[in-house]
């Protein structure tokens, strides 16, 4: 039981670093490169930003829930929970 | 890190660690989170509208991602959630219309605070009572399970003879869950449980899952894992309708909401999974210091006049 809960605890740990690499990736690239253009649509078409914003934060939860499902799997054997 | 909508300097980490925090507890409970997520938002400088537009947008976010994952563990009734996110929308616009109106008499913050506070030690009261009988039941009737998680699933509560009366109210027209294990219940009833969460939603601000989650259990009598699911499903269709009003208003960052949600995504997941490992008493019991936590806050709005 014990050595289960350990091989948990690691298999999390890991699958943390590994998420902090993507997201820390994801903040310099993706976020730098869309701040400008948000700023535009929020200042001057906030009808266009209402609905950019929208697809922005559905679709980054689809593709961030992908990655830790994979993660989860990859680093579990095939388990996912 | 500059967030150049908002005009704020907010460190990255710190909204990641919000988000993974509030992603723990919306996973778990089913609830949005606002009443951590605004006063943290509002510890850092950002003004108060940009708080609550910001918070809904991470709150969709974090919705999608914890949905997912209860509907892979069978958590989610859609019929129910694409019937309740009606009336919620519906709730929530009469709610910020009530608001309107105190404003204009004059004494929306005291009446507010007055009906929050009433409202949360109310539903924690009654969620201690009713989840601490239950257990007692349980403990009376059988043996513990030897095989831990053999019973998570399992729910029973000691309301649900008022429940089943409910659910024996006439009304046409009758619907069936199947998913929830209901055989007939009137949508009014499902639309008029729905309408009150959206209408504290739009009074209180947030997602008012505190609301919503116990009403699913004990009016609607929907078994606790599935009440947190469904309510994350029903979450997503309102709190976008909340963002997409509040972007245009100009109230919503939505590359904090993004950064907040890194965090909120693996912590969602986190809290959607645990689920399975504890009964339904034991999560309706664990649920009852989210509400006392959200009246904490307005009591010291009110003593102090700092809007956390």
């Amino acid at each position: 039981m014990k050595a289960k809960t350990s091989a948990t605890l690691r298999a999390f740990v890991v699958e943390l670093a590994v998420y902090a690499v993507f997201v820390t990736g994801y903040f310099f690239l993706v976020l730098h490169f869309l701040a400008g253009w948000l700023q535009e649509l929020h200042l001057h078409h906030v009808k266009t930003y209402a609905l950019v914003a929208i697809v922005l934060i559905i679709g980054q939860a689809v593709v961030l829930e992908s990655i830790t499902t994979w993660l989860f799997r990859l680093l579990r054997g095939g388990r996912s929970e | 890190m500059f967030f150049p909508i908002s005009n704020s300097h907010i460190s990255p980490v710190y909204l990641a660690a919000i988000g993974f925090l509030i992603g723990v507890l919306g996973g778990f409970f089913g609830v949005g989170g606002s009443f951590i997520a605004g006063p943290a938002l509002r510890a850092v400088g950002l003004d108060w509208n940009f708080a609550v537009g910001t918070d809904l947008a991470h709150i969709v976010g974090k919705s999608v991602v914890a949905a997912k994952r209860h509907r892979a563990l069978g958590n989610v009734d859609l019929r129910l959630g694409f019937i309740m996110a009606i009336g919620t929308m519906g709730g929530a616009e009469v709610g910020a219309q009530l608001i309107q109106m105190l404003k204009r008499a004059g004494n929306v913050n005291l009446v507010v605070s007055v009906v929050s506070i009433a409202i949360y030690v109310s539903i924690s009261s009654f969620m201690i009572w009713e989840a601490w009988r239950t257990l007692q039941f349980q403990k009376k009737r059988r043996p513990r399970s030897k095989v831990p998680g053999t019973a998570a699933k399992q729910d029973e509560s000691s309301f649900s003879h008022r429940t089943a009366a409910i659910q024996r109210f006439h009304l046409w027209p009758m619907i069936s869950l199947p998913t929830s294990g209901v055989k007939a219940i009137s949508l009014w009833v499902i639309i008029l449980v729905s309408f009150i969460g959206g209408l504290f939603s739009g009074f209180l601000g947030g997602g008012a899952g505190y609301i919503r989650m116990p009403m699913l259990v004990y009016v609607l009598g929907i078994p606790t894992h599935l009440a947190v699911g469904t309510d994350l499903f029903e979450i997503i269709i309102s709190a976008s309708y909340g963002t997409f009003s509040h972007a245009i208003k100009g109230n919503v960052d939505i590359l904090i909401a993004l950064v907040m949600h890194t965090g909120a995504a693996i912590g969602a997941q986190i809290g959607a999974i645990s689920t399975q490992y504890f009964a339904g008493p034991k999560i309706r019991l664990a649920f009852v210091p989210l509400p006392l936590i959200g009246a904490a806050i307005v009591i010291y709005t009110l003593m102090t006049g700092h809007k956390l």
